[in-house]
């Protein structure tokens, strides 16, 4: 059978033409050092580059690099000037006077005024802002008439915003707000090019976005790659050291992992990736040097509807809250280097002089196990019960909710003897379910708006929207506006402690763990962080040149 | 296509009964465009919530504007009139987290590749498929035999986001011949074309080795050996051309596998294709993006299907073209 | 040789309720007991068949083998690798893999027989609808299936999960939407071959009813095709199920599937491999025995088939 000889060499040919030319592809291991390119994973497409426009943490990442605000801050936490070159405060906290630099340029060498300012934060606030209203819009309500404007009720000559010549800029606040500064280093309060009046789609393409911040975006091809280079015009072009940055689009752990492995990938990981968890323990082993983690200020916590028996007893909140292990949700679980919350500030957050979590200790309670029991068994006499009914913690569809649901009901059910069922709920019925306190035990996040402990003190006072517990205490209330009303940094701190230990100690919410920020970067890359919010900053990165 | 029978052979009625049965199908098509895009519509209604939601509580009056920005305040007919209204017009709509991004761009941008990728594999798959089987067939119960079958058996029982995983770790990192995610040269496609073709060619591979085996037994090979053809003009003109058969009916399945196989490749492969807006589009609850990219793969289906039903017309012409069963 | 003539009185009126329309002297066995011996022959199809009891089994009774179960955490005891205690190594909560490998085995395989009883139970009905009565009823119920053939399944799938939560219910629930389709077209075929063959029309002729002749004699006799369709449904189902895990849309964890056990495992790849090992075996072998036992199962039913 000579034939069948003829196809199976054929084949044979083909397998062959598949391995030789697989093995002249070869690559060696390559690096950005010699390029001077970082290039980095963005796990999802920016889904928009407008300042006013975005909300979530990939499109920050961009907007970050190529547009900047009149204040930037360091890797300290420390508020610098950015385009602002200077500012003063009134006396009474409430006035803000900016000077814009006169070497600040957008990227097509138009000088940034103090004009293009005002417009963007109208713009910014302007309800009827095409494509949609910004969502953002209420991290500017601390301005005069923002609010008003914003929802439609007042009009927009009112907002106390106002360019007095090309270089000044004059803000008049509600209240004195001390982190006002280190709010306008956040994308709402990004100005943009008076242009894009005449094109709102100017941020969906790099050809037609004027940007003014240290890097320009060269090449944006969907659903695939970004590529940024350092702007000329930028009045600080020569602490730009990467010639380029390019981010690739992969949506996969494991994929990214395997780049960086092979040297396609200078940073990977959270929070633009993502790297599988279950390898975060080997990989701190194989790559000491590279492996980091960076503590986030996000509190991951549960909330208890306070309003619904038997929850309504604060002995079996408590013993809910005492009967978790947090150091074994945080080392076993989820694994990613998180603390053990038993406060509502994370660490990161600004106090007096230091970071407030080191000034104020967050030792309000400790787990102890008989003394969740006997709280529970002394709850559930007070209300008439025998047994704990049955509940149920609900939290949105995700792999890491489910696990550490998974994890703390297991030990409500190990250590209590309490029955409870876990159930995931799609995103937008969870938060329904969730405001409508149609829940018993449901599972939050929260992440720091600006860098103040009241960004998280603030969000259980009575009329909170993202409350959510019925807790309602008028104390509370009242510490809080004292907080609002203070400028001195001592008493505020003085005041939010209390306020913490008195929402803490009323047990509406169940902290788990701060967050952290998992992630892998070359070792010859310095410059490059993440900051307090868990943003990854590398507009001020470098490569180390190698020793030789 | 090796028994391909010219048009003109055939007369004038069986060339008309095609164009009536063609548009016959086409009408279908229309039709069943018609019913997905409507079950489309009102199941991503009936999702709750709304997609403006997010952790950080939006003011109520933002909250309303956004709804009305979309027309989202508007009664369920109104909405569903206005979204058949638009696509009537060709008009998909515009993602709902990616500002600006028309699902017809989405759909022009991802295409390209998703396109080259399934085009690629379906090739492969035949090719190798038909390869397989016939040296399946030709040894069969040899060793040849076993070791295709075994082939077939792994294609058929390994989920294929394993074969594209384990693919990209062996040749990618380990071995470092390949990229292991991106299109940026041409030794890219390797590797998510395999995992694309893994199922495919076994299938094809045991289809073609079990119809060779019947044609290879039935009586008119046995007949032309008989009168001393030779062997490889049996194998060509003979077997090959009543075995591939089975063959052009799997078009239809070959691609919606492809289709199918394409979302996870993508993903892994990290490839701006289709299947990964899909994907995306699924975790971001992006509805417009969803509805825009059911109903356009439908379309790509349903043109596979028709071609296929067209196609084994021709080739076997024992089939008449009438209504009946569709498909495969 | 007297008289011979027949007498009214030589007949007697039987009493017609007392005897069965018509009466099956001998228990018709033959082509069934055939089709068994063929497949008996067939000792790959019949080792198929076995491993998938065996399958079977220990997914009903490993829950009872070890002191573990499939979801209770053990925190102290993270992705251990196999050994006495855990034979087949621990997840990343402590769980017993053991366990939870043939749990998953016994929710896939559910997923994939419900998915086939669905479409069994939908598409004997329609299907024999469509071919015992033909005519407009047929006509209007084939293009009812056209148009849902034409839509295509998985995409359906997908749609329906993403709104509907993903469970093992909704999961068969998304599957036999478009599934039975193919059961149903099957079916008219047999059916429509089957319903002018002279023992049809004799059966109708002696009065039995429509239902009877559906059950009795054209179901019976479809039933060929109508098997070997199911053992190819349960492989696709189970495949199926392990692609919408790929995509999170999988039975939700503490459950898991065989889809789902592979897909978390897939991520600690290289540091966890047994994680992965198992339940990869388990769903391969599946796959295989049905595609085999399905193969043989054809090949014995329909002897022109026979090689």
């Amino acid at each position: 059978m000579k034939k069948n000889k003829l196809v199976f060499m054929l084949s044979l040919v083909l397998v062959l033409a598949l391995v030789v030319t697989g093995c002249a592809s070869g690559s060696k291991n390559e690096s950005g050092a010699n390029n001077n390119e970082f290039r980095i994973n963005l796990a999802s497409e920016p889904p928009t580059l407008d300042p006013a426009q975005a909300t979530d943490q990939v499109s920050f990442t961009v907007i970050n690099a190529i547009y900047e605000g009149l204040t930037i801050i360091d890797e300290n936490g420390n508020v610098q000037p950015g385009i602002a070159e200077k500012w003063d405060v009134s006396e009474d906290g409430k006035t803000y006077t900016f000077t814009i630099r006169s070497d600040a340029k957008w990227n097509n060498g138009d000088p940034i005024t103090a004009h293009d300012f005002e417009f963007s934060w109208k713009r910014a606030l302007d309800p009827k802002l095409v494509p949609k209203p910004s969502q953002y819009a209420y991290q500017m309500y601390y301005i005069e008439g923002a609010e008003a404007y914003n929802t439609g009720s007042g009009s927009v000559d009112d907002v106390k915003i106002k360019a007095t010549d090309d270089h000044t800029l004059v803000v008049t606040l509600n209240a004195p707000t001390v982190y006002f500064e280190s709010l306008l280093s956040t994308a709402i309060y990004f100005p943009v090019h008076q242009s894009v009046t005449e094109n709102e789609a100017f941020a969906a393409a790099a050809d037609t976005m004027i940007t003014n911040g240290p890097f320009t975006m060269t090449e944006w091809k969907r659903n695939t790659s970004i590529v940024l280079e350092p702007s000329e015009s930028y009045y600080a072009r020569n602490d730009i050291k990467f010639a380029k940055v390019s981010f690739t689009m992969v949506n996969d752990s494991n994929s990214e992992l395997n780049m960086y492995e092979t040297g396609k990938l200078d940073y990977a990981g959270y929070p633009t990736g993502a790297l599988p968890t279950d390898q975060f323990a080997s990989l701190k082993e194989k790559y000491p040097n590279e492996f980091q983690i960076k503590g986030t200020a996000s509190l991951y916590y549960y909330l208890i509807n306070t309003t619904e028996a038997p929850f309504t007893n604060e002995k079996i909140r408590q013993a809910l809250s005492l009967s978790i292990d947090r150091a074994a949700i945080t080392e076993k679980v989820t694994l990613g280097g998180q603390i053990p919350a038993y406060g509502l500030v994370p660490p990161g957050i600004k106090g007096v002089e230091d970071e407030y979590r080191n000034e104020v200790d967050d030792n309000y309670f400790q787990e102890d196990l008989e003394l969740a029991k006997q709280l529970l068994a002394e709850g559930l006499a007070e209300e008439g019960l025998t047994e704990l009914p049955a509940f149920s913690l609900t939290f949105n569809t995700n792999e890491l909710h489910q696990k550490v649901a998974e994890a703390v009901v297991d030990m409500w059910s190990n250590n209590l003897g309490v029955n409870a069922q876990i159930g995931n709920e799609e995103w937008g019925v969870f938060l329904d379910n969730r405001t409508a306190m149609n829940y018993q035990v449901a599972r939050a996040g929260w992440g720091a708006d600006y860098n103040d402990p009241i960004s998280f003190i603030g969000l259980f006072t009575s009329k909170s929207g993202n409350n959510n517990t019925g807790y309602a205490n008028v104390e509370y209330d009242a510490l809080v506006s004292q907080v609002d009303q203070s400028t001195d940094a001592a008493e505020r701190v003085r005041l939010m402690a209390e306020a913490e230990k008195m929402i803490i100690d009323s047990h509406s919410i169940i902290p788990i763990y701060y967050y952290s920020t998992v992630y892998l970067m070359k070792p010859d890359v310095k410059g490059v962080y993440v900051d307090y919010k868990g943003d990854v900053i590398f507009t001020r990165g470098y490569y180390e040149a190698e020793a030789e | 296509m090796v028994a391909y029978i010219p048009f003109f052979q055939h007369d004038m009625e069986v060339y008309k009964q095609l164009v009536r049965y063609v548009i016959k199908k086409i009408l279908f098509m229309l039709l069943s465009l018609f019913v997905l895009a409507s079950a489309t519509f009102f199941l991503m209604k009936a999702i709750p919530g709304n997609p403006f939601q997010s952790e950080k509580n939006i003011p109520p009056a933002i909250q309303q504007m956004l709804m009305e920005r979309y027309g989202f305040d508007q009664p369920l007919w109104k909405q569903y009139i206005t979204y058949i209204g638009n696509l009537l017009q060709f008009d998909l709509g515009t993602s709902m987290k990616q500002q600006y991004v028309t699902v017809e761009s989405v759909i022009k941008n991802g295409f390209a590749y998703s396109m080259q990728l399934g085009v690629l594999a379906i090739l492969v798959s035949i090719v190798v498929g038909v390869l397989l089987g016939l040296v399946a067939a030709l040894n069969h119960r040899k060793f040849l035999d076993g070791f295709t079958i075994f082939i077939a058996v792994l294609g058929v029982s390994i989920p294929n986001f394993v074969v594209a995983s384990a693919l990209q770790y062996i040749f990618g990192v380990q071995l470092r011949w390949f990229n292991v995610t991106g299109l940026y040269g041409p030794l890219d496609y390797v590797l998510p074309v395999i995992a694309l073709s893994f199922l495919p060619t076994a299938f094809i591979a045991r289809l073609t080795r079990s119809s060779m085996l019947e044609v290879l037994s039935a009586d008119y090979i046995k007949t032309a050996r008989s009168k001393g053809l030779s062997g490889r003009v049996i194998l060509v003109k003979h077997a090959l051309r009543n075995a591939i058969l089975p063959v052009v009916t799997y078009v239809g399945p070959m691609t919606a596998n492809i289709i199918t196989g394409s979302v996870i490749v993508e993903q892994i492969f990290g490839i701006g294709g289709l299947g990964k807006d899909f994907v995306s589009s699924i975790t971001n609850r992006d509805y417009t993006l969803i509805m825009g990219l059911t109903l356009f793969y439908a379309v790509i289906l349903m043109i596979a299907r028709l071609i296929t039903d067209v196609a084994y017309g021709f080739v076997d012409p024992r089939i008449k073209l009438t209504g009946g069963k569709g498909g495969s | 040789m007297s008289d011979q003539t027949l007498k009214k009185q030589d007949f007697a009126k039987l009493d017609r309720t007392e005897q069965p329309k018509e009466l099956v002297v001998r228990e018709s066995i033959s082509a069934w007991k055939d089709a068994w011996l063929r497949l008996k022959e067939n000792k790959l199809a019949m080792i198929s068949l076995y491993v998938l009891i065996v399958i079977a089994l220990f997914a009903i009774f490993a829950q009872f083998m070890t002191p573990y179960d499939y979801k209770t955490n053990d925190l102290s005891s993270t992705n251990l690798p196999p050994g006495p205690d855990h034979w087949f190594g621990t997840d990343a909560l402590g769980r017993d893999m053991f366990e939870r490998t043939w749990m998953g085995a016994g929710i896939s395989l559910q997923v994939g027989l419900y998915a086939a009883l669905v479409d069994l139970v939908l598409g004997v009905i329609i299907g024999g609808i469509m071919g015992y009565y033909g005519g407009k009823v047929d006509e209007i119920l084939n293009r009812f299936c056209e148009i849902m053939y034409s839509i295509p399944s998985m995409l359906v799938v997908i749609l329906l999960i993403v709104v509907l939560e993903p469970s093992m219910f909704t999961i068969v629930l998304a599957l036999s939407i478009t599934g039975w389709i193919n059961m149903a077209w099957i079916v008219r075929g047999q059916v429509m071959q089957l319903k002018n063959q002279e023992y049809v029309l004799a059966a109708r002729t002696i009065g039995a009813s429509t239902s009877r002749i559906m059950f009795k004699h054209l179901i019976p006799n479809a039933l060929g095709p109508i098997i070997v369709t199911i053992t190819m449904t349960v492989p696709s189902a189970i495949f199926a199920e392990a692609f919408l895990s790929f995509l999170g849309l999988g039975v939700q964890s503490p459950a898991a599937s065989l889809g789902t056990l592979i897909n978390d495992a897939l991520k600690a790849m290289t540091v966890y491999p047994w994680r992965m090992l198992f339940p990869a075996i388990l769903i391969s072998l599946t796959m295989l025995c049905f595609n085999i036992f399905g193969d043989g199962l054809r090949d014995a039913l329909d002897p022109k088939m026979k090689k």
